[in-house]
């Protein structure tokens, strides 16, 4: 049935555009945007509960791939070599703090992006000579949408093969416990380096095709840590150990901030603020999981 | 130059040990990674700038008198938001959630100094007058911060070492399951050391704002500095914060004179992404 | 977008039809005696500082004059009133786009102001030239203007270019050297932003060709908080001249440092925060004599006017370098809406063609640019004034050596 279901509705969101206004498509692009980042983020976060912070260092890096590329490059040929640079940041990354749990991971990844920004802003300025890229590329609105939705079919189902596969009973067991999932014979740096690699390349790929979008691209204008938290909010709110957790949580959250940009302007960091501890207090687990233990706990009364 | 160098970093890294006080106090003994330390911060040096110009209230009296009411405000904070997240959680968990539930702080606080101040950068003036040592000359309120560093820092490094109140928060830094084996109320213990690393952030925010410009927005600088010093000094290790401090402060003015201005933030992140790779207990704990 | 809401609201539970009622919600479209004016900028988030003092207080005090003398006057006599539609993008530019695309193809407003921020005003451009609004970009400062014209040619700019600021900077140094009051040395610092590198990148070939020699040239990162190593090795290159391209942060703490450490240059310039109202304070009352970038003719009684209106609106004075050229953005708009009415390619064609009346004098832009600007100011006797370039009408003779601290 699913088979069925899945590539009808993928079809259906694909034709959107044919009949959405420019606002509608912009709030579609925004939102399959953080479905793809929060699902991404999820496919090794939600498991392990290693907290990541550095979703922007990727997601930044792509787009300025894409802005140091477009002049001399085909478009598909930039993804392909964005992918490689998310990757091998990824593993470059992932190799140097395979030792950091808790807290100190969660610092570091933080530290991560705020270095990478650094890094570029020195970077152009000493030997490119020039701060502030330009991105002329020849791609629509909609067909940004299309790649983006494109992206997050890939993920979820992706994230759906990991979950029934060895590498997500492994992930889930090194979430649980680390020592025990070494005493079963988990090869544990294999396993979360291979996880963290794959989500950080849908995030720096996700950062590319977003790109187009921003015309002119500036490190303290791409590595908006905003991203990064809104992403970790979002897949939180919705449960990271979900399937559709992270994307059931994007979309909500995304309208609701879209919503109070537009009337409440002065309050949405409060509210931001709020939802967090919200969502830590009342939801541990993600709204997904609160449901389905409060349904329990009714069948259980019932029963 | 070498002696510009020593004094101009250690007088920076004065301000930045300052700052980092509280916030390894927080982590090390209450184990509450406070991301909003940054902003708990700039909310004291808002206030500094509103009494000043409000009621003409001197800003030294300010940095005075913010410690006890950041004291009583970190202990409302600790027991509200933070004591039931320890309660229900043990380990990593808490990590993450005490993470989570600050950073929803930090917004918060961050909307509502947004909402009361405005978004516009401010800054005062206030001993801005040069003081001459060794032939260098520095900025007197920077000079203030350096002093208020080491005496509150030496004081505490001191009463940690010596009293038994000291012991305490020591036992509870360092194993919090079994302190309550020898009688130590580990909620309390772990409140006081919210408590005064929440005074220690007032302070600090106070006395910097005597010297630098800060807007609403601009509260996670502050936690980044204060927490690249904590790890590097060790958490919970107020004498490694504050030596790690002044060496950051060296590394800074040595990279800004002899190497490139422009790598300073650099050098900082990457030193500290190296000692969190290979020295998580920090540069002065034991392995 | 009230109804907009209810209806989102009334259908939370499921996505897709939350999704399709954003899609088909048209906006009720405004009364006939109304002009919507739609705008989005950053009320939070870092841009927010540069937002709050530019922009934001003179969209709400134009507004609030327009309404008060009975709305915009139509070139048939009428007068509309101006309903503000205000969004906050968060300082985000993917925020920004989306609310450029809302307020014209949801709000359909009839005018729409742009951005703070050359990012912005970049982000926006190829949105707003789609839907064929005009876009008087203010707070732009771009050595690319030109192009930018040229491929929108419905986007005005009218802050210029870092090269623009940069050598009438070097302007004003060299006529100084020349009479003998300061040396051939420079010492600059810069900001290691766009901003910051462009104007460095336009002064140092004008330094050069001016006969100046770069004795110190540094940039430092956004977000230093410390500057007593770099203003100390800039004391000690023995330049008379201290340069700084800077944001407000560093222009506030690099003068503190410099007071401090009594570190006297004959030419102290910073540049964004050295016109602002509260630069005064932070300078300890010792603010005479310090250039800046930008700078408003101290002679004009418009100004003067200007300033006072601002300053019972918004409670404090504006800045003396983008706000009144802001504002005059303003005062074109509602002058060329007079004369055409509200059709943007009439509107456009007005604006790139038509002279002006404005805060800062006849105003007539050249190829959508506005080229008659203050490039340097100067604190002289309490008051931020244009001193160069020295041709143009109103400016004060740059006082050099400035008095020690």
């Amino acid at each position: 049935m699913k088979y069925v279901i899945y590539p009808v509705a993928l079809a259906l969101l694909a034709a959107v555009p044919f009949v959405a206004s420019d606002y509608a498509l912009g709030l579609l692009i925004g939102m399959v945007t953080y479905v793809t980042l929060a699902s991404a983020w999820a496919m090794f976060s939600g498991p392990t509960h290693y907290v990541s912070l550095a979703t922007v260092a990727f997601y930044g890096a792509g787009a300025y791939v894409v802005a140091m590329l477009n002049e001399v490059m085909a478009y598909p040929m930039i993804l392909l070599i964005t992918a490689g640079v998310g990757a091998t940041m990824a593993l470059v990354v992932g190799l140097s703090t395979l030792r950091l749990a808790g807290v100190y991971f969660v610092i570091f990844s933080f530290g991560l992006a705020e270095l990478i920004r650094q890094l570029i802003t020195w970077y152009e300025i000493n030997i490119y000579g020039t701060l502030g890229r330009y991105i002329f590329v020849d791609i629509t609105a909609r067909g940004i949408y299309w790649q983006m939705l494109g992206l997050a079919a890939i993920t979820i189902g992706l994230t759906a093969y990991i979950n029934r596969s060895r590498l997500g009973l492994a992930l889930r067991v090194i979430g649980d416990d680390e020592v025990v999932a070494a005493h079963s014979g988990i090869p544990l740096a294999r396993m979360k380096l291979m996880a963290f690699v794959l989500s950080a390349t849908i995030l720096t790929l996700a950062g590319a095709i977003a790109s187009p979008r921003w015309v002119y691209v500036e490190p303290a204008i791409v590595f908006n840590p905003t991203v990064s938290f809104l992403t970790v909010i979002m897949a939180l709110f919705g449960g990271a150990n979900r399937l559709w957790g992270p994307a059931l949580g994007a979309i909500p959250l995304f309208l609701a901030f879209e919503y109070l940009s537009a009337h409440f302007p002065d309050v949405y960091p409060i509210f931001l603020g709020a939802l967090f501890i919200g969502v830590v207090f009342l939801f541990p687990n993600g709204v997904l999981a609160g449901i389905e233990g409060l349904r329990r706990g009714k069948k259980e009364e019932t029963a | 130059m070498f002696v510009t160098i020593l004094i101009l970093g250690l007088v920076l890294g004065g301000t930045y040990a300052l700052l980092a006080l509280g916030l390894t106090l927080q982590y090390g003994i209450a184990r509450i990674m406070n991301l909003a330390y940054g902003e708990l911060t700039l909310a004291a040096a808002f206030i500094l700038v509103a009494l000043m110009q409000g009621f003409g209230i001197s800003p030294l009296l300010t940095v005075a008198l913010i410690g006890p009411v950041g004291y009583v405000v970190g202990s409302l904070l600790y027991t509200v938001m933070m004591k039931p997240l320890v309660a229900r959680s043990s380990g990593g968990k808490l990590d993450v959630d005490s993470i989570l539930a600050t950073f929803g702080l930090l917004f918060l606080i961050q909307g509502a100094l947004l909402m009361v101040f405005g978004p516009n950068f401010t800054s005062i003036s206030y001993l801005d007058k040069g003081v001459t040592i060794f032939g260098v000359t520095v900025a007197l309120n920077r000079l203030i911060a350096l002093g208020i560093c080491v005496v509150v820092g030496g004081a505490l490094v001191i009463a940690l070492a010596t009293t038994r109140w000291g012991l305490a928060l020591r036992a509870v830094a360092q194993t919090p399951t079994s302190a309550p084996l020898v009688g130590l109320d580990v909620n309390k213990v772990a409140r006081q050391g919210f408590a005064l690393g929440t005074a220690l952030a007032a302070t600090a925010g106070a006395t910097v704002a005597m010297y630098q410009t800060f807007s609403a927005s601009g509260g996670v600088v502050f936690t980044m500095k204060a927490l690249v010093i904590v790890i590097m000094g060790g958490v919970g290790n107020v004498g490694g914060a504050l030596a790690a401090g002044l060496l950051l402060g060296l590394v800074e003015t040595f990279v800004a004179t002899a190497i490139d201005p422009g790598l300073t933030l650099a050098a900082t992140f990457a030193i500290f992404l190296l000692v969190l790779l290979f020295r998580p207990q920090g540069l002065f704990g034991k392995a | 977008m009230v109804n907009l809401f209810k209806h989102a609201k009334a259908c939370t539970t499921a996505f897709a039809v939350a999704a399709a009622s954003f899609m088909t919600a048209g906006h009720a479209t405004a009364a006939d005696d109304t002009i919507t004016i739609g705008y989005a900028v950053a009320l939070t988030g870092p841009n927010a500082t540069g937002a709050g003092i530019s922009t934001v207080p003179n969209y709400r005090l134009w507004v609030d004059q327009v309404n008060g003398e009975g709305g915009i006057e139509m070139p048939d006599g009428s007068r509309k009133m101006i309903e503000v539609v205000e969004y906050d993008d968060r300082s985000s530019n993917e925020d920004l786009v989306r609310a450029i695309e809302r307020l014209a193809s949801q709000d359909k407003v009839d005018l729409i102001l742009p951005p703070w921020g050359t990012g912005a005003n970049l982000a926006i451009a190829p949105l707003m030239a789609r839907f064929g609004y005009p876009q008087l970009a203010v707070t732009a400062v771009t050595d690319k203007a030109p192009e930018f014209a040229a491929r929108w040619d419905r986007s005005f700019w009218m802050l210029g270019g870092g090269h623009d600021y940069a050598t009438g900077l070097v302007d004003v140094l060299a006529q100084a050297r020349d009479a003998g009051t300061i040396n051939n040395k420079i010492a600059a610092v810069s900001v290691a932003d766009g901003f910051g590198i462009d104007l460095i990148k336009g002064a140092r070939p004008a330094f050069e060709e001016a006969g100046f020699e770069l004795v110190y040239d540094e940039s430092y990162p956004l977000g230093t908080s410390d500057f007593a190593a770099i203003m100390s090795e800039a004391q000690a290159s023995g330049a008379d001249s201290f340069v700084a391209f800077s944001y407000p942060p560093g222009s506030f703490g690099m003068t503190k440092t410099a007071q401090a450490m009594g570190f006297n240059p004959k030419v102290f310039y910073i540049s964004v925060g050295g016109a602002f109202p509260i630069y005064p304070g932070i300078a300890d009352g010792k603010a005479d004599g310090v250039m800046a970038i930008g700078g408003v003719d101290g002679t004009s009684d418009s100004v003067k006017a200007y300033f006072d209106a601002h300053t019972t609106f918004v409670g404090n004075p504006p800045d003396s370098w983008a706000s009144a050229v802001t504002f005059a953005s303003l005062e074109m708009l509602e002058q060329a809406i007079g004369r055409v009415g509200l059709d943007h390619g009439d509107l456009a064609a007005d604006l790139s063609s038509g002279t002006f009346d404005t805060v800062i004098g006849q105003v007539k832009l050249e190829d959508n640019q506005l080229r008659d600007l203050w490039t340097v100011g100067q604190w002289q006797n309490g008051a931020f004034v244009g001193v160069g370039p020295a041709d143009k009408a109103g400016a004060a003779a740059p006082v050099i050596p400035k008095p020690e601290w």
